[in-house]
């Protein structure tokens, strides 16, 4: 959290000047009870009513300072919170903009919006609360103290030992409750995990008659959230009698050692309701403090947590190098015995994969989950690192490349289906700035989405929500793959982005992205063997290894793994279904 | 935040009917709440006798302050007490009157059509059971700690001046409802701004939330510059929007406290003249100025407690109406048993639909003898689920009837229909607890060897020997730390352990490795053997073995027979089938 507070420099000024007018307000109010002392000591046994509105007036005016100072000090420190927030959002954003696949996998998109958003409202407040009030409790209860000690030193003494007295008790059950509260959220996750898992598995929990068992674990879990809920109450409650009873017994000691020195001339009775009034402020404060320093905690919490996505350096550097001088070669894609591990796994995730692409050839690439298929593609954009070996792109290791005159080669279609909010136009323009309507329309005709987006009101112009959730799953896979093949790439990449549409719709994708251009390079990573028979070469993974390199024939002649799988999906028994085959 | 049907004056009505339970302990929080109130007011007037018997040097009064000091202690002693215990009251009431709501709720999950659990989304239904409830708990805990002890302290102190001095009193009475007007004059003002906050905020975390969330789409494309751009477009527009309605909500507590300085200076003013002319003494002052301070302090908390308690009822009707949602019809008053299955199915002009107006499955009529297998395919998204949810009767026909054993399925009871399906969806649920108890969901007294015997028969015991604690391995929520094959395989081996006389299978199509794939074709296989089956197939091999298919689109069954027959008519099916085998 402390180096977060480097993003407060550009607002110094505010930072300082916050703080600096709210304890100059505190100051005004400490002065209050000395004017009232002096009303009861010299203006009631005087009967000088002048003199009593005079103080009155006093009073007011100190009140008016107090309110402009106290303004000024709001709006510094609202405009230092607000200020250091905007500039962190950026920079965070920027910072995991950064970052490459592997950070990206080992925090979790999701961990990273939470930081990106309610994390930085939290830390905003935070510092503004600061800015307000993290000075003006404490100055106000040693403020009191010292001027007690100016009005009598012995009765003061009152005030010494309360003071610390207070502290241990309101931080003590400060430091009991707040592990406390902790365990209280801990046995409500437990609550919420239950409620999720059975509307989850609704259908499961009916078809095996849980319902009971479930309603007697949920009881379970609530039973025990309730018990720590009230012992922690329980607790908390003590906070305002205990500090209550110690304030007003300080109170009572204070009225005796002050009669005394009132009764010898030292005090007068004016500057007995002085000190009582400290006494009572002293209370209120602490408890403020109290609240704070809980709404506190939280923010400092939630700003290690933005300084901890500070601390990742992104794994991969970009060379520095300017464009590379493009070689034409027909070898566009190799790679040298590679090996990949992801970070932090501890087993390779591939390897020992060697293998050339040439121009306008299919790549097919299958094998089961985890065998490797969707790695092996995400090393040829570059977005990881080899662990051994290289990837070369027309005979470049990928690593001389600049990130953008890389990835502007290559189209990809990712597994998951994403798109963005905003229009088809907006989405496709995702792949190429400045498509044209032609461009466009090209690009849906070879994704095979022209039928349905023609069909639709508005056309391209028609709204996509947002994650595309007004389209269905094949659509949005269309979609995607129109937004990587308007932009013409050398290379496409196809990561089992097929799998929503039915075997005739993606037969006809095939065909389309092979008239688009010959020279294309292409490489579809499938599950389904039919996708990837037909290719130039196909690569079969099992494990991460290439069990087998090859054609379709080639394969079903020499390579086990691809026996395997070809047959579960086209059973061999009865040799007639081959006669199917139309090619 | 929704709106709900519920009206205000509904909502407060179910929620003391919840509270109603607790009378004798709201009723002890309501005693000790006036006890605590009367002595804290009491206090202060005894405190003001106190420095009463201090007038001056050699006039102080140290007998009758030996006795006032006595009374103060026990009098805060007594005040500590009952503010505790009504505190405790509180939590108590707060706490099990929210434990109540959630059992309800959760009773009503597990009751509830899965119709309304389908249509609706599950993060909703979670926060209303989850953070819905803990924003009514905050507020009702709130509610009954300060508005209630707020309203009384402000009658109780009304009534103490009165009696000590009408005119003093009718001063603080006239000023201070400004402080009120003051706060809600701001808080009216500012919420145009706040409102634009949450939608500047609300801009910024959807663009966050596509970005981030899917920055592995936005740096294959070289989008992040462009994603910065925007960014700090929205982030600008917030900073100043933010500023303002941070700046402008800071200004209520110094506005209040400067119009309380007023009333306090009053108090001082008409005060002295009051002691001046023999009315009041000195030590009645200080107890005016005391409560001076005491009585606007409730005002500005009450304004608070009423927005807490507007989004406390907010958030309680929101639950409410979870929890009045109609159950899904209950068993049929006869219904009987089912006892002897020998596996026959009917399903006898079954009409059905999700919704009035979009007629789903029309006159459907089939017939399905014991030990039969049923093949449900077609494209992805045809509602192939549609059928499984009215053989298990997650959802009831509209027309028709379903039977089972020659007995209408709505005749007999749901848990004994059930116990005699065995399914397993493609959602491969898992609850969170160790592999032993999720395959002994369905049967709980299983024994270690017949757990084991089911895991060996499923080909799951080889996969669970190789987890970290075997049998005993922790499955978190979903089953995150294992594959989607290994979830399948488990929920088999769940179905395994029981093994009804009927089964309801549906095929998962991709992301299974092919060794696993094989594993739980022969766990199908192994099952299926002598059972009727109804399996959602996508693979070749269980649709050409099925002795019926049934073919469904767009919702509807289109086409029924063997595979031999509905080649033969050169429908969909002959479409579907052969469009696998094109190029």
């Amino acid at each position: 959290m402390i180096k977060l507070l480097r993003y407060l420099k550009s607002y110094r000024k505010e930072s300082i000047l916050g703080p600096l007018f709210k304890l100059l307000e505190a100051s005004f109010e400490l002065l209050i009870p000395l004017v009232v002392a002096q009303i009861i000591d010299v203006g009631i046994p005087n009967e000088d009513v002048p003199y009593i509105i005079k103080m009155c007036l006093l009073m007011v005016l100190l009140g008016i300072i107090g309110l402009v100072c106290s303004l000024t000090a709001q709006y510094f420190a609202a405009k230092a919170a607000v200020g250091f927030s905007t500039v962190i959002r950026r920079d965070l954003f920027a910072h995991i903009q950064s970052l490459s696949y592997s950070e990206l996998d080992q925090i979790g998109t999701s961990t990273l919006m939470t930081r990106m958003t309610s994390d930085i409202n939290q830390v905003q407040n935070g510092v503004n609360l600061v800015l307000r009030l993290f000075l003006r409790s404490p100055f106000i209860v040693f403020g009191a103290m010292v001027m007690a000690f100016t009005i009598d030193i012995k009765s003061a003494g009152v005030f010494a030992v309360t003071i610390p007295a207070l502290s241990v008790v309101v931080f003590g059950i400060m430091l009991v409750s707040i592990p406390l509260y902790r365990k209280v959220q801990a046995r409500l996750d437990r609550v919420m995990q239950i409620t999720r898992e059975n509307l989850a598995g609704a259908r499961v929990v009916r078809a095996f008659n849980k319902e009971a068992d479930e309603i007697a674990a949920y009881d379970q879990a609530g039973e025990e959230l309730k018990g720590v809920q009230v012992f922690v109450g329980k607790i908390s409650a003590l906070l305002n009698p205990v500090t209550y009873v110690m304030v007003n017994l300080a109170i009572v000691v204070l009225i005796w050692v002050s009669g005394v020195q009132v009764d010898v001339g030292n005090l007068s009775q004016g500057e007995v309701v002085a000190l009582i009034s400290y006494m009572s402020q002293i209370l209120v404060e602490l408890i403020k403090l109290a609240n704070l320093i809980i709404s506190f905690t939280k923010a400092i919490a939630c700003g290690n947590r933005i300084q901890s996505i500070f601390e990742i350096q992104p794994g991969m550097k970009e060379t520095e190098k300017p464009v590379v001088k493009m070689p034409v070669t027909d070898s566009v894609v190799e790679f040298h015995d590679v090996s990949f591990t992801y970070q932090g796994a501890k087993e390779e995730s591939l390897s020992g994969i060697h293998f050339t692409a040439k121009r306008g050839d299919t790549i097919g690439i299958i094998g089961g989950t985890g065998s490797g298929k969707s790695s092996l593609v995400n090393l040829i954009p570059r977005f990881y690192d080899v662990t051994d070996g290289e990837v070369l792109i027309h005979g470049v290791n990928v690593k001389e490349y600049p990130f953008e005159q890389l990835r502007d080669k290559i189209g990809l279609v990712p597994q998951k289906a994403v798109l963005f909010q905003g229009s088809i136009r907006d989405n496709l323009r995702w792949g190429k700035k400045d498509a044209t309507e032609e461009e466009m329309n090209r690009a849906l005709e070879i994704a095979q989405a022209k039928d349905f987006v023609d069909a639709k009101e508005n056309g391209l112009d028609s709204e996509v929500l947002q994650n595309g959730k007004n389209l269905s799953g094949g659509q949005r896979q269309r979609l995607t793959i129109a937004r990587a093949v308007i932009k013409k790439p050398e290379i496409l990449i196809l990561d089992d982005s097929a799998s929503a549409l039915d075997y005739a719709t993606d037969a006809r994708l095939r065909k389309a992205i092979r008239e688009m251009d010959p020279d294309i390079t292409v490489f579809l990573v499938s599950q389904r063997a039919a996708t990837i028979q037909y290719a130039d070469q196909i690569l079969v993974l099992d494990d991460g290894e290439l069990a087998g390199i090859g054609t379709h024939q080639q394969l079903l002649d020499t390579c086990e793994v691809y026996r395997e799988i070809y047959y579960s999906q086209f059973p061999r028994k009865e040799s007639g279904h081959e006669s199917n085959e139309p090619v | 935040m929704k709106a709900t049907n519920l009206s205000s004056a509904q909502t407060i009505r179910k929620v003391l009917g919840y509270i109603k339970r607790y009378w004798f302990l709201l009723a002890l929080s309501i005693f000790f709440a006036a006890v605590t109130v009367i002595l804290t007011l009491y206090a202060p007037i005894l405190i003001g006798y106190g420095v009463d018997k201090i007038v001056g040097k050699g006039n102080v009064d140290f007998d009758g302050l030996k006795g006032i000091m006595l009374q103060i202690s026990v009098v805060v002693a007594l005040t500590a007490a009952a503010q505790w215990i009504m505190n405790t009251c509180n939590n108590r009431i707060t706490f099990q009157v929210v434990k109540d709501i959630r059992d309800k709720a959760f009773r009503k999950l597990e009751r509830m059509p899965l119709k309304y659990i389908d249509q609706h989304q599950h993060g909703d239904l979670v926060s209303r059971i989850i953070a819905d409830v803990d924003q009514f708990s905050d507020g009702l805990l709130m509610g009954f700690t300060q508005f209630f002890t707020g309203v009384m302290t402000i009658l109780g102190t009304l009534v103490f001046m009165l009696v000590i001095d009408y005119k003093i009193a009718l001063v603080v009475v006239l000023i201070t409802p400004v402080s009120l007007f003051v706060a809600n004059f701001i808080a009216k003002k500012t919420f145009s701004m706040f409102r634009l906050q949450s939608q500047t905020r609300g801009e910024i975390t959807s663009l966050i939330d596509e970005m981030i969330g899917n920055q592995k789409v936005v740096k294959a494309f070289g989008y992040e510059d462009d994603a910065m751009e925007r960014l700090n477009e929205i982030n600008g527009r917030l900073q100043s929007c933010s500023l303002r309605a941070t700046f402008f909500s800071s200004i209520t507590n110094p506005s209040t406290r400067f119009v309380n300085s007023l009333v306090y200076t009053a108090v001082a003013l008409v005060g002295a003249l009051s002691v001046m002319s023999g009315s009041l003494s000195v030590g009645l002052l200080t107890s005016f100025l005391n409560y001076a301070n005491q009585y606007t302090k409730p005002f500005n908390e009450i304004s608070g407690v009423v927005t807490e308690l507007q989004n406390a009822l907010a958030s309680a009707s929101r639950v409410f109406e979870l929890i009045e949602e109609p159950s899904e019809t209950p068993d049929a008053e006869h219904a009987t048993v089912l006892e002897e299955v020998d596996g026959s199915v009917t399903l006898d002009q079954v009409y059905f639909s999700y919704r009035q107006d979009r007629p789903l499955i029309e006159n459907l009529n089939l017939l399905v003898r014991p030990g039969q297998r049923v093949a449900i395919v077609g494209p992805t998204g045809c509602g192939k689920s549609t059928v499984i949810n009215l053989l298990m009767r997650f959802y009831d026909v509209d027309k028709g009837a379903i039977k089972v054993a020659g007995l209408d399925i709505r005749e007999i009871t749901r848990k004994s229909l059930r116990e005699n399906y065995g399914m397993v969806l493609q959602e491969t649920w898992l609850k969170s607890g160790t592999v032993r108890e999720n395959i002994s969901f369905g049967k709980p007294e299983a024994t270690e060897e017949e757990v084991i015997a089911a895991a060996k028969a499923s080909h799951a015991h080889s996969f669970i020997k190789r987890l970290p604690n075997g049998y005993d391995t922790v499955i978190t929520e979903d089953g995150g730390n294992l594959s989607q094959g290994q979830k399948q395989l488990l929920c088999i081996t769940r179905v395994m352990l029981s093994l009804p006389p009927m089964l309801i299978l549906d095929e998962a199509t991709s992301s299974i490795d092919t060794r696993t794939e094989i594993q739980i074709q022969k766990a199908f296989a192994k099952m299926m053997n002598g059972r009727t089956s109804f399996i959602v197939a996508h693979r070749l091999s269980t649709i050409q073995e099925a002795d019926v298919i049934l073919v469904m689109r767009d919702g509807k069954i289109i086409e029924q027979g063997t595979h031999d027959q509905l080649l033969a008519q050169q429908g969909f099916y002959y479409e579907l089938y052969n469009s696998q085998f094109a190029v």
